[in-house]
């Protein structure tokens, strides 16, 4: 009986004027567009230089700001007011204020004064730009010293060099960070949309009453709707596998097996929400809103455009039941870390409950008789 | 009329029988406690206008609605407690066409057929001999949304008896299609039929109803005549069916949220007069 079913909607998604196109196109998309957009890395900041010492150290760190490929040196301002009307204008986004005496305090090892002024309007650019800033001026810092060091052997002030080394993803690529998330988004919105819209379509189009007029057995229909979206997941999840590895070289760390695996548990659990939703609507856009709803809130809070530990206490709560949260991070261990199947063990183990209720619930949820 | 005059209550030789059947949607009662049976064989006529229950009472007898009160069975299984027995024995085929309109001819056949249970070989001999009898061994291959109505509800039909049902339930199989496809269509279902798979069958027109063995109208959700067409033009005092179906209809009086509706298409125009059939403005 089985077979029949599967028969069915294998030929029904194929002869589908739009989602056989849309099943290849997507990957594509995700995987040669997106990691592009959704790179967070701040580039090409504007600073303006307040220079009040006119030494040649405080030309030095004007240089060297100018110098690296997050600032671009707008200019020079003379005054505070002026310096403060060109960040009001928009013309620059920092100011890097240089007090009068910084050259002399440095060399006799005193506190050397700089202050930094960003617009904040654009949080990220902000924050980040100040935080690339101070870096940058700390490092001025420690090359004045070490100079010191080299030339009369001995410094006052202990030297101290802060060296930040990024972990698994060794040049801090963004794109390498985005990819495994990018491909948990795809594995959703596939797995989740088009099976939400399947049911309910057939509620609209009528075929489903001569389907619950046969003796067709509820576990039977429903596993008929599923597998066939496995298995479009586990091609897509392939593609774009074979994509992030011609692309951007980015091969898993971990067991190929155990990332399979994940996937399998993960597409069951999100179109088993799917068809819920499905069971529960009486028209398609009836359950699009509802699917929409649905994947906002799950992508909006898995982490993946916003750490976890970061969000409010309550917040983090909502996202033990999200099964995004855990798949997003199996994906990111697996894939950059090389995680084995016993590191990955309790998300693994969350996603099966999850994918147990969703799919049990499916199956309640579709009634033959009204 | 007394409701149970009719009823055979006699499992051997029945395969419906329906005692005191109620459907009720809130307030609203569209199946108000109908009685009768059907026999094994039997081509058996559900008349009653838009709106009198019939779908209502057809579906609870398919698995489809749950009743609210009352008592069916259907091949012998309890329609409240069995549904999915019911339809093991069953064949449907509703008002509105509900195959698969982007599956092939063949494909639909083959699907539900499966999902009855048939084996694949016999699926694959059976397709082809259905379809050369009903005419459509050309559209094979066709998309079924390509085919014009008639030929869908044929095909509709060849589905619904395709596993050889005990009852096969018919929701206005004819309407829409043209007169030659209608008249094919009744004698496919009496070659079903004669196959011993009864009939159980609605419409709305009155020379259809000539065809069957018996008919019930109902009115209001309630049967207010079962017979064979004979018997009730006899009673009615009427020459043909219709006249016996404007006679009951007439007394519809169902009110929904406060409003009159008139319920059977009782404007006729006669000798340049209009003239309203039903005397139905009493509340």
């Amino acid at each position: 009986m089985l077979r029949y079913l599967i028969e069915k909607e294998f030929k029904q998604t194929f002869r589908n004027a739009f989602i056989p196109k849309l099943i290849l196109v997507f990957p594509f998309m995700v995987l040669l567009v997106f990691p592009w957009a959704a790179d967070q890395e701040i580039k090409n900041i504007n600073v303006t230089v307040i220079d009040r010492d006119h030494s040649t150290l405080s030309k030095r760190l004007s240089e060297k700001i100018g110098a690296s490929t997050y600032f671009n040196l707008a200019g020079y301002a003379d005054s505070n007011d002026e310096g403060t009307a060109i960040l009001e204008d928009g013309k620059s986004d920092m100011l890097l204020d240089i007090q009068p005496g910084f050259e002399k305090n440095l060399m006799n090892g005193d506190e050397a004064g700089v202050m930094i002024s960003a617009n904040a309007v654009n949080i990220m650019k902000g924050g980040l730009g100040s935080g690339y800033m101070s870096a940058i001026v700390q490092d001025f810092a420690g090359e004045i010293r070490a100079e010191r060091i080299r030339i009369f052997g001995k410094t006052e002030l202990p030297l101290i060099q802060v060296i930040s080394k990024g972990c698994f993803n060794v040049f801090l690529d963004y794109k390498v960070f985005m990819i495994p998330a990018l491909i948990v988004i795809l594995m959703t919105l596939l797995c989740g949309f088009l099976p939400a819209l399947n049911i309910v379509s057939e509620k609209e189009i009528g075929t489903i009453e001569q389907i619950n007029v046969t003796p067709v057995k509820k576990f039977s229909f429903i596993l008929g709707k599923l597998i066939p979206y496995w298995a479009i997941g586990l091609f897509v999840f392939t593609v774009t596998l074979g994509l992030a590895a011609l692309i951007y070289g980015l091969i898993p760390k971990g067991n190929l097996l155990t990332i399979y695996l994940s996937v399998l548990i993960y597409i069951s659990t999100v179109s088993g929400l799917g068809l819920v939703i499905s069971n529960y609507s009486s028209t398609l856009q009836q359950a699009m809103f509802v699917i929409f709803f649905f994947m906002i809130i799950f992508i909006l809070i898995s982490g993946l455009f916003t750490p976890i530990a970061s969000m409010p206490q309550w917040a983090q709560t909502f996202t033990y039941f999200n099964p995004l949260r855990y798949f997003i991070e199996i994906m990111r261990m697996t894939f950059l870390k090389g995680s084995g199947f016993w590191d990955i063990r309790q998300q693994l183990a969350a996603l099966g409950i999850c994918a147990f209720v969703l799919n049990g619930w499916a199956l309640i949820s579709y009634r033959k008789r009204g | 009329m007394q409701k149970n005059k009719f009823s055979i209550l006699n499992s051997q030789f029945s395969i419906i029988e329906v005692e005191d059947l109620t459907k009720s949607f809130g307030a609203f009662t569209a199946v108000d406690h109908i009685s009768f049976s059907v026999g094994r064989g039997e081509i058996f006529g559900f008349l009653g206008a838009n709106g009198a229950g019939k779908t209502t009472a057809m579906r609870m007898l398919c698995g489809l609605s749950k009743p609210t009160s009352g008592k069916g069975f259907v091949a012998g299984y309890d329609i409240e407690k069995q549904p999915e027995t019911v339809k093991k024995n069953i064949g449907y085929m509703s008002q509105k066409f509900s195959l698969y309109e982007d599956l092939k001819v063949w494909e639909n056949i083959r699907l539900f057929a499966g999902i009855y249970g048939l084996d694949g070989k016999l699926i694959s001999r059976k397709t082809d001999e259905t379809l050369k009898k009903i005419g459509l061994m050309n559209e094979k291959n066709a998309l079924v949304k390509e085919l014009p109505l008639g030929w869908k509800q044929k095909l509709a039909f060849s589905v619904a008896v395709f596993h050889e049902p005990k009852v096969v339930f018919l929701d206005e199989p004819t309407g829409g299609v043209d007169p030659i496809t209608r008249r094919q269509f009744w004698e496919m279902i009496y070659e079903a039929a004669e196959k011993g798979i009864t009939i159980f069958v609605t419409t709305h027109y009155m020379d259809e109803a000539e065809y069957c063995n018996r008919i019930s109208i109902m009115v209001d959700g309630r049967i207010e005549a079962l017979d064979t067409p004979r018997k009730l033009k006899e009673q009615f005092q009427a020459n043909n069916m219709d006249e016996v179906f404007r006679k009951l209809a007439r007394k519809a009086r169902r009110v929904e949220n406060g409003e009159l509706r008139i319920e059977n298409d009782g404007l006729g125009i006669e000798n340049g007069e209009l003239r309203v059939e039903n005397d139905g403005f009493k509340l």
